[in-house]
């Protein structure tokens, strides 16, 4: 009994990883820019799959083939400021959302179209696929434990990058006050463009080690949706938040998903999200700021 | 070109702004009545789906265009008013009163949905709505009982005093009238206190509430009305597709939906009519156009959502107006001829500043 409920919190908090370093993604562009991106789980698609190409196609080491495909990715989110993002910088956030709807329908069709790729499931092999970790009466898999720790990683990383980096500082300024960060000479442009580099090497990361755990196809995307929830727990500009709020998710579902009748597992994460907005409106560990008038 | 001399306050707030613009929706309703006799069944049918959608876009327009609140769960309140529409029929309800029972119920929904919003702002009020859709979709699958779980649902065609809208023109007609009063309903609503109310909570929830504006009751009833027009289209498409399952109604059609009013042209009624119009003849497009593709591109699947996303990437860059915004430019081209420059429409620089504080 005690195993079970051990073994079920062990593999929610797997999962949880999961979303939480997707959920990165997402806090990481609201820090630094304010915007939802929308197209987050795409962009980790097209990571997943550079990765794919990289180690499947082209046959490349798998540690070379993630630094490769982190660069490449970067190099795409950079583009996509510069070429898009950049020009509608100011504007309400709503149309800068409409724009990463756009990116996420646009990245889906174009993916699916590109010969090699198409609409097939691919897998990708990795260092740890197979491998089981045992303790006790308890099982984790090396994937798993990929994500865990990789996500632990990536998250210290980036909160000491926003606390104490003077780029990480800027970020987060440029975002609270677009017109205050110019006047203190802040380059917001050239900041916003290095933030959407990031977050599409974020969304690699995420992508890559997901890979072997839902596999590679133009629809993996979607998973994106489900990383809401864990943002949203953990208040949208918190980092640590997301992890927490991711592990909170995948907690619930794991367990819910056991004890509660079949379906619940689904929309027990929504289910969750509308309760803590309601009581709390800026999530869990969001940040409490209130204007003067 | 045209000057409007005002005499009158009342002149502000009146449905046509001058004897010019009520010929020619005079003109476009003769020819919305006429095209039956022209065109084809497929168009025609194509035609209702227009109206339905537009339907769906005033209801979504009456919430995010005006309101100022963005939802991405409106297929839920489809779903909703679709599955009331089913089920009453099926207990022997007649026609027109289903429909209004729909809007009751899909208002009802949104007005619990909204309770949120009172507290809940921008991207979380999104967000949460995008949950309520998820948690709809699998209720639809689950109650089986009532809602026929993932083997949906099937009807028969609207009945009305005993004539059902059998042929397509005659759905047509249904779906055209439809639309005609919600349309008229909500440019009524929206130069009324209530509508103007809308419009400020929009512009800035403080100076609203400054003036006088009860924030929490406009901002749920916004969201109720907004619901239950969105509950109508959705009846109309149950009646119209006359079969209606719970995958009909997922996220994204909550997203692309969004996107209909955005490229349409957002803050417009004639944006989600716009909206509509485009979103129901670009798949057409594409097939037309897919002749001339090379073979490798012309027969993917993603083609679609590739240029659809590409649409909405260029007009949110370029037009921000969307599709009405863009008329007005055409229109104004030739009401002001010779004296027409570009930087009548020149948009002012704006420097975003953050949600948090508000």
């Amino acid at each position: 009994m005690l195993n079970q409920v051990l073994q079920l919190a062990l593999s929610g908090v797997a999962i949880g990883s999961v979303y939480g370093l997707i959920a990165l993604g997402f806090v990481l562009v609201y820090k630094a820019t304010e915007i939802i991106n929308f197209s987050q789980g795409e962009l980790m698609m097209l990571g997943a799959f550079a990765g794919f190409t990289f180690v499947s196609l082209l046959g490349l080491p798998y540690w070379v083939s993630f630094i490769l495909s982190i660069a490449f990715m970067f190099l795409i989110g950079v583009l996509l400021d510069l070429i898009v993002l950049r020009r509608i910088l100011g504007h309400s956030a709503f149309s800068i959302i409409m724009v990463t709807i756009g990116f996420g329908y646009f990245m889906r069709g174009i993916v699916s179209m590109i010969p090699a790729w198409g609409t097939d499931t691919y897998n990708l092999p990795t260092p740890f696929s197979g491998s089981v970790l045992r303790f006790g009466g308890l099982a984790l898999s090396g994937e798993y434990l990929s994500v865990i720790v990789m996500t632990i990683i990536i998250c210290v990383i980036l909160f000491c990058f926003f606390k104490w980096s003077r780029v990480g500082v800027a970020m987060q300024a440029s975002s609270q006050n677009q017109l205050a960060a110019y006047y203190m000479g802040i380059p917001v442009r050239r900041v916003n463009t290095l933030t959407w580099g990031i977050c599409a090497a974020a969304a690699t990361f995420a992508g890559i080690l997901l890979a072997p755990i839902t596999f590679v196809h133009s629809n993996m995307g979607f998973v994106g949706l489900k990383a809401f929830p864990a943002a949203v727990l953990g208040g949208f500009g918190s980092l640590p938040g997301a992890i927490a709020g991711g592990i909170i998710i995948g907690l619930i579902e794991s367990f819910s998903g056991f004890y509660l009748p079949e379906g619940i597992k689904d929309i027990s994460a929504y289910v969750v999200l509308l309760i803590v907005l309601v009581i709390k409106p800026n999530g869990l560990f969001g940040e409490r700021l209130t204007k003067k008038v | 070109m045209r000057f409007i001399f005002k005499t009158d306050y009342d002149q502000d707030i009146k449905l046509f702004k001058h004897a010019g613009a009520k010929f020619w929706y005079a003109v476009l309703l003769a020819v919305a009545i006429a095209a039956p006799a022209v065109l084809g069944k497929y168009y025609i049918s194509q035609l209702s789906f227009i109206c339905i959608y537009s339907i769906a876009g005033v209801g979504l327009m009456l919430l995010s265009g005006y309101a100022g609140q963005i939802s991405i769960g409106h297929a839920a309140f489809l779903a909703v008013g679709g599955y009331t529409e089913a089920i009453a029929v099926k207990m022997g309800l007649p026609f027109p009163l289903s429909l209004i029972l729909s809007f009751i119920v899909a208002g009802l929904i949104g007005i619990i949905i909204g309770l949120p919003a009172i507290r809940i702002k921008g991207i979380y009020l999104a967000i949460a709505t995008l949950a309520f859709n998820f948690i709809l979709e699998e209720v639809l699958v689950r109650w089986s009982s009532v809602t026929g779980g993932n083997n949906g649902l099937m009807l028969d065609h609207a009945k009305l005093f005993g004539v059902a809208f059998k042929s397509t023109d005659s759905f047509y007609y249904l779906s055209l009238a439809i639309l005609v009063i919600v349309i008229v309903g909500v440019l009524n609503l929206l130069r009324s206190f209530t509508g103007r109310s809308f419009v400020a909570i929009r512009d800035s929830q403080i100076s609203a509430q400054s003036m006088g504006v009860d924030l929490a009751k406009y901002k749920t009833m916004a969201f109720g009305l907004s619901a239950g027009i969105t509950g109508i289209a959705g009846s109309l498409y149950a009646y119209k597709i006359r079969f209606i399952s719970p995958e009909q109604f997922g996220v994204m059609v909550s997203i692309e939906l969004l996107m209909m009013i955005v490229i349409g042209g957002i803050g417009s009624l004639h944006g989600a009519v716009f909206g509509a119009i485009f979103f129901i003849s670009l798949p057409e497009l594409i097939s037309l156009v897919k002749n001339y593709l090379p073979e490798a591109i012309a027969n993917q699947a993603g083609l679609q959502p590739t240029i659809f996303g590409f649409i909405l990437i260029c007009v949110v860059i370029f037009q921000p107006e969307g599709i009405y915004g863009w008329w007005i430019k055409i229109r104004s081209y030739f009401e002001m001829f010779p004296f027409y420059r570009k930087a009548t429409f020149k948009r002012t620089k704006t420097f975003m500043k953050s949600d948090r504080l508000s």
